[in-house]
């Protein structure tokens, strides 16, 4: 099933570290009229787009300095979603917590509850089960595969490829509805829990998401066969938004668009933190640091993601979904009905939480757009004094000001689609 | 990518809150370089405290001399209403802690430097001039705890509207206690 379904290779060279590299394709000029007139007033105009433009995923606001049609400045203007989240974060307990940071980046939302949850963990100083990291392992697989399948939505969307909005959303829609058949929920599943997971996976799971994953390589393909190699696709991104390696680096700015400047830095292979080192994957990066190489890449990380929801299908573990300690664990639900002590139990552990040691600790894990971090400080108690997140959108939002300078307003939009900003993580 | 022997992630637990003692060579360097900073292991990560006026130079060591390529995050913690607060030995405790936390690629490690900001003087030196990717997080720390950054080229609110009092993440900012205004409509129904 899945070879036939491997884009065209020609462009892709794999390295022998455990990478692939996505080969640059040139672009020929292409001359389309004549020498516009010199501009001889020579003054400047500075619009707004946003924070209601349908482009700007959200309400982001771009101010923008203009020469003509030439965007000489730019600077993103943010928090128009700001809701508090850290705020809220330290009124909550460690059991409530991952219903709040599930909702900041709302695309990928389990990469949220993982790197919570592992911070959580790490302060507890407990490991959860084997079959509770593989679990979380797919799950999280299965959201990247979401996330990016939403970006080659809106990316086309954006650019003006419309079709590909109703493409890429047809194949999230069955993400969405295996996140709701194990998880109950479709987005905010708030799945993912200090302790390992909320619940075991449903019967017939393998085969939902075999099947799952069969539809998104084929729409990945059709994607690929749409896009790749079209004509406007290429003219409206190959050399558009460039940037280099030193500026990312400079700027905080990880995830696709590190990786497509040519440094392939994944942290599930440098620093690897589920079992990522014991499933077979590729880092896919490209060198050119355009539009075209993120959305490539992009593309191509939901077929690794997929070569790994596939293993996780072959080696799940059996074995317990959640740490057996009952401070953290509820009962199970038969016995609340049974037996008072278990109804106590569970009463208390969902009203007053848990108490964990004091200390601080940062944990990072990467998510569909970035290095998503948390940073957690307990005092003792139950509830964080202070619950920060490492939001990648909200640093790579940065990269619109080297990216952007010199650049066309159509291109504007074309830079920001590239970069993938989820509004609900930057303004958490 | 670089060698993986000295990652954090697969430091023995059984060390943390140990008193001072760097097992860490950048923060044995970086100790060496400042005077008067001490190392705690964390949870098994390395965690530096520095003195406040040095926090941007041990930005600009770590950048220069020990090959920390990125920023990853700066933050700040209120720790105004702690039941049990986490001393390190040697560190003289303040108010607010700001923290930073690097990350080398090359050398495939991280490092968190933290420095103690008392709550009558709340300010510390940027990071812009030696990571322009501080730009954001530092006016998030403004605008949500009001440390100063001296040295910001744009230190304005960032998450909050410009005429806001208050800095929200400070632990003597009430939740829920804000009166729901509407901007320009002076006359309540």
């Amino acid at each position: 099933m899945t070879d036939t379904h491997h884009p065209d290779t020609s462009l892709q060279r794999q390295t022998d570290e455990g990478a692939q590299e996505l080969v640059p394709r040139t672009r020929e000029l292409v001359m389309t009229g004549g020498v516009w007139p010199e501009d001889t007033l020579g003054d400047t105009m500075i619009i707004n787009m946003g924070p209601q433009h349908p482009s700007t995923h959200g309400v982001l606001r771009l101010m923008m300095e203009l020469d003509g049609e030439e965007v000489l400045r730019i600077k993103p203007v943010i928090g128009y979603l700001h809701t508090g989240m850290e705020k809220t974060g330290e009124d909550l307990n460690y059991v409530q917590g991952t219903t709040n940071v599930t909702r900041m980046d709302y695309a990928s939302n389990f990469s949220n509850e993982l790197v919570f949850s592992l911070a959580v963990e790490r302060l507890l100083d407990i490991d959860v089960p084997p079959r509770a990291a593989w679990i979380r392992m797919m799950m999280v697989e299965l959201g990247r595969m979401a996330s990016h399948l939403l970006f080659q939505a809106t990316n086309g969307m954006d650019i003006g490829a419309v079709s590909m909005m109703l493409y890429g959303w047809r194949e999230r829609e069955e993400c969405l509805r295996l996140f709701e058949t194990i998880t109950g929920l479709r987005m905010n599943c708030n799945y993912i829990r200090p302790g390992g997971v909320a619940a075991d996976l449903p019967p017939g799971w393998r085969d939902h998401v075999l099947k799952v994953c069969d539809t998104v390589e084929a729409g990945v393909h059709e994607y690929d066969e749409l896009l790749s190699d079209n004509p406007i696709w290429l003219e409206r991104t190959v050399n558009v938004g460039v940037i280099t390696t030193e500026e990312c680096l400079a700027h905080s700015i990880t995830g696709p668009i590190l990786r497509s400047t040519g440094f392939a830095w994944d942290l599930r292979k440098a620093q690897p933190y589920l079992p990522y080192d014991e499933v077979e994957w590729d880092v896919v990066y490209a060198s050119n640091g355009d539009v075209y190489d993120r959305y490539r890449i992009r593309l191509f990380e939901i077929l690794e993601s997929a070569k790994i929801v596939r293993q996780i299908v072959e080696k799940m573990p059996p074995g317990d979904f959640r740490v057996q300690d009952k401070k953290i664990t509820p009962p199970p639900r038969a016995r609340i009905d049974e037996s008072m002590e278990a109804l106590i139990h569970h009463f208390k552990l969902f009203t007053e939480g848990f108490k964990v040691p004091s200390g601080e600790t940062y944990v990072a894990v990467e998510s569909p757009r970035g290095e998503i971090g948390c940073y957690l400080v307990s005092d003792g108690s139950a509830r964080p004094v202070r619950m920060h997140i490492r939001g990648p959108s909200f640093y790579n939002l940065q990269s619109i000001t080297p990216m952007g300078g010199g650049s066309l307003v159509a291109d504007a939009v074309a830079i920001v689609s590239s970069i993938d900003p989820i509004m609900g993580e930057v303004d958490r | 990518m670089a060698d993986t022997t000295d990652t954090t992630t697969d430091e023995p637990r059984e060390n943390d809150h140990e008193a001072p003692g760097p097992d860490d060579d950048v923060a044995a360097a970086v100790l060496g370089a400042f005077a008067g900073s001490v190392f705690v292991r964390s949870h098994g990560q390395p965690v530096v405290y520095v003195a406040r006026g040095s926090f941007a130079d041990v930005a600009r060591y770590l950048r220069d001399e020990q090959q920390f390529s990125m920023l990853i995050d700066v933050t700040a913690v209120d720790h105004l209403l702690d039941g049990v607060r986490y001393s390190p030995p040697g560190v003289a405790l303040e108010r607010f802690e700001v923290v930073a936390n690097y990350l080398s690629h090359v050398r495939n490690r991280r490092l968190r430097v933290i420095c103690e900001v008392p709550a009558a003087e709340p300010s510390v030196p940027s990071l812009t001039p030696v990571f322009p990717g501080a730009n954001f997080p530092e006016r998030e720390t403004f605008d949500m705890f009001g440390i100063a950054f001296e040295g910001h080229p744009d230190l304005t609110r960032i998450l909050m509207p410009d005429d806001w009092e208050g800095h929200p993440l400070r632990k003597d900012f009430p939740v829920a206690k804000v009166p729901v205004t509407f901007k320009g409509d002076p006359s309540p129904r």
